[in-house]
C-alpha cells in the first residue's frame, strides 16, 4: 500500500500529500486512478468547501418563510398562497476569466438547471459582473455580456436585473455570478435524492464528451500562465437543449414515477450521482457503456469527471420508466438507463463489464477534510483617511455630480441590460435600470423582488463592515419596491484563503453577514463560494455577492425608483452623517480609497425599512429609491431621471457638524428618496415617529432640472448626457 | 373564436401570447405542437417568438420544414390568419408565406427596448381596430430583426399598401434614429397581398397590460377578434 505519489499526479487533482494519505486510509487502500480523479474532485474547494465550510455554519439558515435552506439544488422559500420561490446564485469566475463567452453562458445555464431541478421554472436571471476598467476589459466585458445575453435570450428566461462594476483588482479575473430564480407549486418540489434500492437513474439531455474535464479542480486554484492551457476545462454551451431539457421537466412534475432530479454541474456524473445518493442515504451503482457519448474511446476517468453540460440525473421507480419516457421523447431527448440506486452506500462505477471504481458514498461527500487555518488582520494604519485634511466643501457640486453620475460604476447600464430579454414571459412588473426588478406570479397578485448587491471596495476597506452594507443595501433595494426582503443566497468571492490576509477576511465577512442577517431576520438559503481568485499572487478585494428575495402581497401596490408625478413632496428618510470613508466621492474628487465605510446601524436600518414598507402598503407613496454609492445627489438625479422629472429644493438645511460634501455625497447607511402627494405628508410624519425614523423635506418634483435654489441648478438634459452617455460615447464605449 | 399557437422545439413566447389569448382577450385557446399537422379548427393561426429549433443554420430555416407548417401554408392559402410574431415572422419569411427576409440587426447586438411603431395600414384584420398613423409602442427582442429584401420586392410590397408597421418616433415620424435595428424603409411589419399573414418582430403579446407597461399591443389582438366576429372591440 503506497500513501504517496508524485506531486505532478497530486497537482493534476488538486489534492495535497496530507489528504491523499487520509484517502489512503478511508478507502484501507490506495485509489485506482479514477477513483483518485472522483475523490479528488469532490474534495476540491469548489465542491467541498472544505475551507469556507467551518464559516458557513454562522451564517443563519432557518427562519419561517424557508422550506429547503442549503444542502440542496437551490434554497426554497414560502411566498404564500401555495407558491414557493427557488432560487440560487453561483460563480462562473474562472471560466469566464478563460473563455469569456462560454464561461459566463455556461454559468447561466449551469444556475438554470439548479432551479429547474427542484421542479421549478425559471423566471428570472440576475448576473453580478466585476470587470478590471475599461478599455483594457472590454473583450472580457463583451464576450461576458454577450454569452449572459446569447444563453437567457435562448434560453427564454428573463435576465432582469445585476450589476456591473468595474475595479483594478478584477482586472485578470472577473467576477461572473449568476443568480437564477424559479417558481413552483409547493407540492410539486421536487428533491434531489437518488433513494429507494432498484430504483432508475436516468442520464437526460446532452450526451458526454470531454469538455469541462477537471472544471471543478481548476476553479480551486490560483490563474497563472498556465491556465490559458486549461481552456479545454471551459464547457461549451447549448441553450436550445436546455430549453427542451427544462420544458420537459416541467411535464415530469406531478408524475408519482419520479423520485428524484439532480443537476449535473461541477464534476459531471460523479458529483451527481454521489450527492443524491448521499442525500437518499444511499448508494448507486453505473454503468459507464450506457452513458451516450458524443466521443470514442473516452477513459472511464473521463466519462465520470465531464462537465459536458445540460445533462440531469432522473432517478425513477423501478419498473415505472414507461411513464415518463414518452416525456423526452416528445421533446427529443436523448436518455439513458445507466445504473441503480442501492443499498451498500457505496458509489460503484463499471465499465466494460469491470468495477472501475468503487468507493463509499461518505467518502465523497461527508469525509471531504476541512482545513482550518490562521487569519491575519492587515497593518490598520493601511488606507487610513485624515478628513480634516480633505477640502469640507467641493469646489463644483454639480461638477462633482456630473463626474458621478458619468463614473462607469455607477452610471446607467441601458446599454448592457437591452441586450439581454427582459420582458419574456409576460410577468416582469419592474424592469432593470431602478433598485430591484420585480417578476409578479401570473394568476395572482404576488409580486417578486429580487436584486444583486455588494460594494466591494467597503468589504476591501473594512470586510465586517463591508458585509453588513452589502446586506443592508440589497434589503434596501429591495423595500425600496415596497416588498419584503425574506431570503438570501450568497456568492462568497474571495482570493487565495492560504493567504492569511484572506482567510482573515472571510472571517470577518461572515461573521458581518451573520449579524446583519440575524438582525434583519433574513435566511440565507443557498450560496457559493469562489476561492483563489488571484492572478499572479494579488487577490480581488472580498467580494461577498448578495442576492436576495422580497415578497409584496399585492404587486400593484409596488413602487418604482423615477419620480412619478409634478407637484409631490420630495424626502429624505434617514439622518446623514459625514460618512465619507470608501466613498466614490473621495475617488473622483480627491482620488483617495481610504477610510472606513460607513457604520450600519442594523437596527435604525430595520426602522427604516419598516417605515417605508408600511408607507408603502398604505399607498402613502409613489416613488422610492435607495441612496448607496453617490449619495443623496445621486440618488435624487437618478430618481429624477427614471422619472423625466426635475426637483426643485428649496437650500439644504446645514448644521456645523455636517460637511458640505457629506451631506450631498456622503454614503450614510439606511437612508431613502421618497417621493409622495402633499395629502400624504400628515400620515408620512406620524408614521416617522411611530418607528423613529427621522424625514426631512428635500424639495417638489416639477420643472426640468434638479435645482437647489440658490447652489446650482442642472438642466436634465445635462444629467442625461452624463449618466446615459457614459457606456455609449467616449472612453467605456461598449 | 379560437386562436392556435404553435409550439415548436425552442419557442418561448408560446406561453406569452396563450397568456394574453386566453386571459386577457378571453378567446379560445390551443397550444398546436409542431409534430402535429392537425390546426384543431383553430380561426387564427399565432407563429410565436422564440428559437424554434434552436435557430440552428438560420432563424427559421429548419421550422418551415415542420408537419405544422405544411398544414399552416395550407390553412393560409385558403385564407386563414396567420399571424407571425418575431421568430413567427422569420418562418413566414423562410415559408415563402411573406417575401424577404430578417437578417442580423445593424447595431450587432441583440436588443430588447420599446419601440414605437406607426400604422400604415389600418385595412386589415390585424389592424381594423386601429387608425392609419396611430402610434403604437411595443418592445422588441431580438438580435436578427433587420428587414431586408431586394429593391423589386421593396417597391411591390410599398406599391400594393403591404407595409403595415414601420419604427418611428413618439410623434410618429419615421426617422433612421427611430430604426433600432437596419431595417429597410424601417419595416417593422408586413402582410402578404391578400392580407391574411402578417408578420412583425416587435411583441404586442409583451403590452397587453397596464402592469407590464402598455396596452398597445391587445388591441391588435382585439382587431382580429372583432374582425373575425363582427363585434366591436
Amino acid at each position: 500500500m503506497t500513501a504517496t505519489l508524485s506531486a505532478k499526479k497530486l497537482k493534476e487533482v488538486a489534492l495535497t500529500g496530507d489528504e491523499y494519505k487520509v484517502i489512503v486510509d478511508l478507502l484501507g487502500r490506495a485509489p485506482n486512478e479514477v477513483e483518485l480523479g472522483m475523490i479528488g474532485v469532490l474534495w476540491s474547494e469548489h465542491c467541498s468547501y472544505k475551507t469556507s465550510k467551518p464559516f458557513l455554519r454562522r451564517l443563519p439558515s432557518s427562519g419561517a418563510r424557508v422550506i429547503q435552506g442549503p444542502g440542496e439544488n437551490a434554497g426554497v422559500i414560502d411566498v404564500g398562497e401555495g407558491w414557493a420561490v427557488v432560487f440560487k446564485i453561483e460563480s462562473h469566475n474562472h471560466p469566464s476569466a478563460i473563455e469569456p463567452y462560454e464561461g459566463a453562458a455556461t454559468g447561466v445555464g449551469g444556475i438554470l438547471r439548479d432551479v429547474a431541478a427542484m421542479g421549478a421554472r425559471p423566471v428570472a436571471i440576475l448576473d453580478s459582473l466585476r470587470f478590471g476598467p475599461l478599455p483594457a476589459s472590454r473583450h472580457l466585458f463583451e464576450g461576458v455580456v454577450s454569452g449572459i445575453g446569447g444563453y437567457g435570450n435562448c434560453v427564454g428566461v428573463p435576465t432582469v436585473g445585476g450589476e456591473v462594476y468595474f475595479e483594478d483588482c478584477y482586472a485578470d479575473n472577473p467576477l461572473v455570478n449568476a443568480m437564477c430564480v424559479g417558481i413552483v407549486r409547493i407540492d410539486q418540489l421536487q428533491h434531489a435524492r437518488a433513494e429507494g434500492p432498484g430504483n432508475l437513474l436516468l442520464l437526460v439531455g446532452a450526451d458526454t464528451g470531454r469538455d469541462g474535464i477537471h472544471g471543478a479542480s481548476f476553479a480551486s486554484l490560483e490563474l497563472d500562465d498556465s491556465s490559458e492551457e486549461r481552456r479545454p476545462a471551459v464547457q461549451v454551451g447549448n441553450p436550445f437543449l436546455e430549453k427542451c431539457l427544462i420544458e420537459a421537466l416541467q411535464e415530469l412534475i406531478g408524475q408519482p414515477a419520479v423520485v428524484g432530479i439532480q443537476d449535473l454541474g461541477a464534476a459531471g456524473l460523479t458529483s451527481a450521482v454521489a450527492e443524491a445518493a448521499s442525500r437518499g442515504g444511499s448508494g448507486a451503482l453505473i454503468d459507464l457503456d450506457r452513458v451516450p457519448r458524443r466521443e470514442l474511446g473516452m477513459s472511464p476517468y473521463e466519462v465520470m469527471l465531464s462537465e459536458s453540460q445540460e445533462r440531469m440525473l432522473v432517478v425513477v421507480e423501478r419498473g415505472r420508466q414507461a411513464e415518463i419516457l414518452p416525456v423526452f421523447e416528445k421533446w427529443d431527448l436523448h436518455v439513458a438507463v445507466i445504473g441503480e440506486v442501492t443499498e451498500d452506500g457505496h458509489l460503484t462505477v463499471e465499465a466494460e463489464g469491470r468495477v472501475a471504481a468503487r468507493i463509499p458514498v461518505e467518502v465523497l461527500t461527508d469525509k471531504a477534510p476541512t482545513r482550518i487555518l490562521q487569519g491575519r488582520a492587515p497593518d490598520a494604519a493601511r488606507r487610513r483617511l485624515d478628513l480634516d485634511a480633505v477640502p469640507p466643501v467641493p469646489e463644483s457640486i454639480a461638477g462633482s455630480l456630473l463626474k458621478l453620475l458619468g463614473h462607469p460604476n455607477i452610471a446607467s447600464k441601458r446599454s448592457v441590460f437591452r441586450r439581454y430579454d427582459q420582458q419574456v414571459g409576460n410577468a416582469t412588473v419592474i424592469r432593470p435600470g431602478g433598485d430591484a426588478a420585480m417578476i409578479r406570479i401570473n394568476g395572482t397578485s404576488i409580486g417578486i423582488a429580487m436584486t444583486t448587491d455588494c460594494n466591494s471596495r467597503y468589504c476591501e476597506l473594512d470586510p465586517y463592515l463591508g458585509a453588513q452594507i452589502a446586506i443592508a443595501e440589497a434589503a434596501r433595494n429591495i423595500v425600496a419596491t415596497g416588498a419584503r426582503p425574506v431570503a438570501i443566497s450568497d456568492c462568497l468571492n474571495f482570493g487565495n484563503p492560504d493567504k492569511p490576509e484572506v482567510y482573515w477576511q472571510l472571517e470577518e465577512t461572515t461573521s458581518g453577514m451573520a449579524n446583519a442577517c440575524r438582525a434583519l431576520d433574513l435566511p440565507i438559503v443557498s450560496g457559493n463560494v469562489s476561492l483563489y481568485n488571484d492572478t499572479d499572487g494579488r487577490s480581488i478585494h472580498p467580494t461577498p455577492v448578495i442576492g436576495m428575495i422580497g415578497v409584496i402581497d399585492d404587486y400593484h401596490k409596488r413602487l418604482e425608483a423615477g419620480f412619478a408625478v409634478d407637484g409631490d413632496f420630495v424626502l429624505m428618510v434617514g439622518a446623514s452623517g459625514n460618512d465619507l470613508g470608501g466613498s466614490r466621492y473621495l475617488e473622483i474628487e480627491h482620488d483617495l480609497f481610504a477610510g472606513r465605510p460607513p457604520e450600519v446601524d442594523l437596527l435604525g436600518e430595520r426602522a427604516a425599512h419598516e417605515y417605508l414598507l408600511a408607507a408603502a402598503a398604505g399607498g402613502h407613496l409613489r416613488s422610492a429609491h435607495d441612496v448607496s454609492e453617490g449619495g443623496m445627489l445621486v440618488a435624487l438625479a437618478e430618481a429624477c431621471l427614471i422619472g423625466e422629472r426635475g426637483v426643485r429644493c428649496p437650500p439644504l438645511a446645514t448644521s456645523a457638524d455636517l460637511r458640505t460634501d457629506a451631506l450631498y455625497f456622503g454614503e450614510t447607511q439606511g437612508r431613502f428618496v421618497i417621493s409622495a402627494p402633499s395629502r400624504s405628508m400628515p400620515e408620512l410624519q406620524n408614521l416617522a415617529r411611530r418607528h423613529r425614523v427621522e424625514i426631512q423635506l428635500l424639495g417638489l418634483i416639477g420643472g426640468d432640472a434638479l435645482e437647489f435654489e440658490g447652489e446650482f441648478s442642472i438642466p436634465l438634459v445635462e444629467l442625461a448626457a452624463a449618466y446615459y452617455g457614459a457606456f455609449e460615447q467616449g472612453g467605456v464605449q461598449t | 373564436m379560437r386562436f392556435g399557437v404553435v409550439v415548436f422545439p425552442g419557442t418561448w413566447s408560446d406561453r406569452d401570447c396563450g397568456w394574453v389569448v386566453e386571459h386577457v382577450l378571453g378567446a379560445e385557446l390551443e397550444y398546436l405542437w409542431h409534430k402535429d399537422r392537425d390546426l384543431r379548427d383553430c380561426d387564427c393561426i399565432i407563429l410565436p417568438g422564440g428559437f424554434s429549433y434552436g435557430d440552428h443554420l438560420r432563424c427559421g430555416a429548419i421550422a418551415r420544414f415542420s408537419p405544422v407548417m405544411e398544414s399552416v401554408v395550407d390553412f393560409a392559402a385558403h385564407g386563414g390568419l396567420v399571424w407571425g410574431i418575431c421568430n413567427g415572422f422569420q418562418i413566414l419569411c423562410e415559408t415563402g408565406l411573406l417575401p424577404g427576409a430578417l437578417i442580423r440587426n445593424d447595431v450587432c447586438e441583440f436588443r430588447c427596448e420599446w419601440t414605437n411603431l406607426v400604422v400604415e395600414k389600418d385595412d386589415t384584420l390585424f389592424t381594423s381596430g386601429l387608425g392609419r398613423r396611430d402610434v403604437l409602442r411595443v418592445p422588441i427582442s431580438h438580435g436578427e430583426g433587420n428587414y431586408f429584401a431586394d429593391p423589386a420586392t421593396l417597391s411591390r410590397l410599398e406599391q400594393h399598401g403591404q407595409v403595415v408597421f414601420r419604427y418611428c418616433r413618439p410623434d410618429g415620424l419615421v426617422v433612421p434614429e427611430a430604426n433600432p435595428n437596419g431595417s429597410l424603409h424601417s419595416i417593422a411589419g408586413i402582410v402578404n397581398r391578400a392580407g391574411n399573414v402578417l408578420g412583425m418582430m416587435p411583441h404586442p403579446e409583451r403590452c397587453a397590460e397596464p402592469e407590464l407597461g402598455g396596452t398597445d399591443g391587445l388591441r391588435l389582438f382585439q382587431s382580429v377578434m372583432s374582425s373575425f366576429t363582427g363585434v366591436p372591440v
